[in-house]
């Protein structure tokens, strides 16, 4: 655990070299919207959140954390390797026959660290409601995270959850929507526009902040006043700006990346822009 | 053949209702979770008890299984209510995704299955439940056919570890198995040993396959009748044993034909036994209004089917 926004932001160089490199070995997956969510994730796992790599799928007495826009595995995937839940060459198995690292989250080849399979989208929201009414029922006060895709909240299952955890007082839970205005077939202002989401959630009485997905210094300030709005009656939610592929410049400003893998000139200009910091796989 | 009576007619929701009672008493981790139909799955004394361990989550089945998902994972048993129709086809990519390929403890626990719910009609009628829910790897099936099964079945399955999906129904159905039964979760029941015909019957139908029996026993038929509660894991042995036995089957089953427990049946056969086997089911069409009594008529799912089914299976032995 850090504080030091140089050192995080170290980390997630290398974690943003981990997916770009990741996606290209296997020629597939989804680099944009990993990278637009590195520096989200990276301060969970390095900086905010109390969690055990010596996993046990219970996490009492931890903070959970639930990927519900499961396609931006690669983030995840890095992140849990750095952290310690299993080895980081692992990572170059992602999405390769018989690998724990599959191209959507799964608990099925039993890859430490995470809890839930997600991938078809809208579903993580009312899990993580499920495991923080168990936290609240085990007497456990640690809390439970979420992310999501802004595309992700046009699924109704979202908004049954949205109204179910005010309704029910789930304050132990923090959810975050990666607000970068894109999904797979373009802007989703043009797609299905999202509306106001702030007014949105605050009419389903929940706590809404807004946050900057790519600072560094600004996600954690962002997450720790997340948490301490938490415990109050009311879920939270936060609205982070981000960029799709935020740190690769080719890759920024369009959803054209938001799954298509860069060939061998493109990797090598990805690379480019990121540090190895902590060693490549 | 073996003789059964009874002195008492219950619908077998009750006995899930409970069945949960019981659970919730003997396991401080079962919690309960409901989309609005408390008094239809019969789980107003399980919430009367535990109200601290039941979640109403509303018109909202999407959110509840999810929910129950998520309630898993620091050890809870979640036990979700709501109609079959509901608790499936309207839910079946969550199940899918977050219950049986992420392998959680959830029990989905379906009333109101099949043609039987009656007069609400075909919207609510699902006879495709059990064919969805058996095609997903790691999930276990089962329809229970009387008050006393569906008790047992529902304290069977709170100590059992995995996904299982419990369907059960809304018409009073006489009360023929015994009360103090251990349920055995893939173990099929020898309900009455015959040697021209084995009737492998589930659910409702059970007690009609018991009536098929007597009167097949009038015509000089001796029928074997198994029940199959578990549609899966399904009890190959006993099929086998049997069919082996008698050369003939007739499966019974409020559902459609396509892929339900006949289905299932026919399975085992092809690959180890080849045996004539007639199909009491619904013939692929949906319901429609009507009382129970009306509809299990119309569509041909009751003992007098159950006899020229079995009559069939016999001539076709050849």
């Amino acid at each position: 655990m850090t504080q030091d926004i140089q050192e995080l932001k170290g980390i997630a160089s290398q974690v943003r070299r981990d997916v770009v490199r990741m996606v290209h070995g296997c020629q597939s997956g989804h680099p944009g919207g990993s990278l637009g969510c590195t520096d989200f994730l990276v301060a969970l796992y390095f900086s905010v959140m109390k969690h055990n790599p010596s996993f046990s799928m219970e996490g009492k007495g931890e903070d959970l954390f639930f990927l519900s826009n499961g396609h931006i595995s690669p983030v995840f995937y890095s992140v849990l390797a750095h952290s310690g839940y299993f080895d980081k060459a692992e990572m170059s198995t992602f999405r390769k026959l018989d690998s724990r690292l599959q191209g959507h989250p799964t608990t099925h080849e039993g890859l430490p660290g995470v809890r839930i399979a997600s991938g078809s989208l809208g579903q993580g929201l009312s899990v993580a409601i499920g495991a923080a009414l168990g936290k609240k029922l085990s007497g456990d006060d640690r809390l439970v995270f979420t992310l999501h895709g802004d595309g992700e909240l046009q699924e109704g299952q979202i908004w049954e959850a949205a109204m179910f955890a005010p309704h029910n007082r789930v304050d132990n839970l923090i959810a975050t929507v990666d607000v970068n205005g894109q999904q797979i077939d373009g802007p989703t202002k043009v797609v299905l526009s999202l509306g106001d989401l702030r007014a949105k959630f605050e009419a389903f009485d929940w706590q809404v902040m807004e946050m900057q997905g790519n600072d560094m210094a600004a996600v954690v300030e962002g997450l720790q006043k997340a948490i301490s709005l938490s415990g109050q009656g009311k879920p939270v939610m936060i609205l982070m700006q981000t960029e799709m592929g935020a740190g690769v410049d080719f890759m920024m400003g369009s959803h054209k990346w938001h799954g298509v893998a860069p060939n061998d000139a493109q990797l090598e200009q990805a690379l480019g822009q990121l540090e190895e910091t902590l060693g490549d796989y | 053949m073996t003789k059964y009576t009874y002195t008492e007619k219950k619908d077998t929701r009750s006995g899930f209702g409970a069945g949960l009672l019981e659970a919730g008493k003997r396991d401080p981790k079962v919690v309960a979770l409901c989309a609005d139909l408390v008094g239809s799955l019969k789980m107003q004394d399980f919430i009367n008890a535990f109200p601290e361990r039941f979640v109403q989550v509303g018109i909202a089945e999407a959110n509840m299984i999810g929910i129950a998902a998520g309630l898993t994972i620091d050890g809870h048993i979640p036990f979700t209510g709501t109609f079959a129709n509901f608790s499936t086809g309207r839910v079946y990519d969550q199940i899918r995704q977050s219950v049986a390929y992420s392998d959680k403890n959830v029990k989905i626990c379906a009333s109101h299955a099949g043609l039987t719910l009656g007069e609400d009609g075909a919207t609510h009628q699902i006879l495709e439940d059990l064919g969805m829910m058996k095609m997903l790897p790691g999930m276990t099936v089962i329809n229970p056919c009387d008050y006393n099964q569906t008790k047992a079945a529902t304290l069977a399955i709170a100590q059992h570890h995995g996904p299982v999906y419990l369907r059960f129904g809304r018409p009073v159905v006489p009360i023929f198995t015994p009360v103090d039964q251990v349920f055995e979760i893939g173990k099929a029941w020898m309900v009455s040993e015959g040697t021209d015909v084995t009737i492998i019957a589930t659910g409702h139908l059970v007690w009609e396959a018991i009536q098929a029996c007597e009167q097949l026993e009038a015509m000089g038929i001796s029928a074997e009748v198994i029940n199959i509660h578990t549609i899966k894991p399904l009890d190959e042995e006993a099929i086998l044993k049997s069919v082996t036995k008698t050369r003939c089957v007739v499966t019974a089953e409020e559902h459609n034909r396509l892929g339900g427990l006949g289905d299932s049946v026919a399975q085992v056969l092809a690959r180890h036994l080849p045996s004539p086997q007639e199909y009491v089911a619904v013939n692929d069409s949906f319901g429609e209004s009507g009382t129970p009594e009306q509809l299990m008529q119309k569509y041909k799912l009751n003992a007098p089917a159950i006899v020229e089914a079995a009559q069939k299976a016999i001539q076709r032995k050849g």
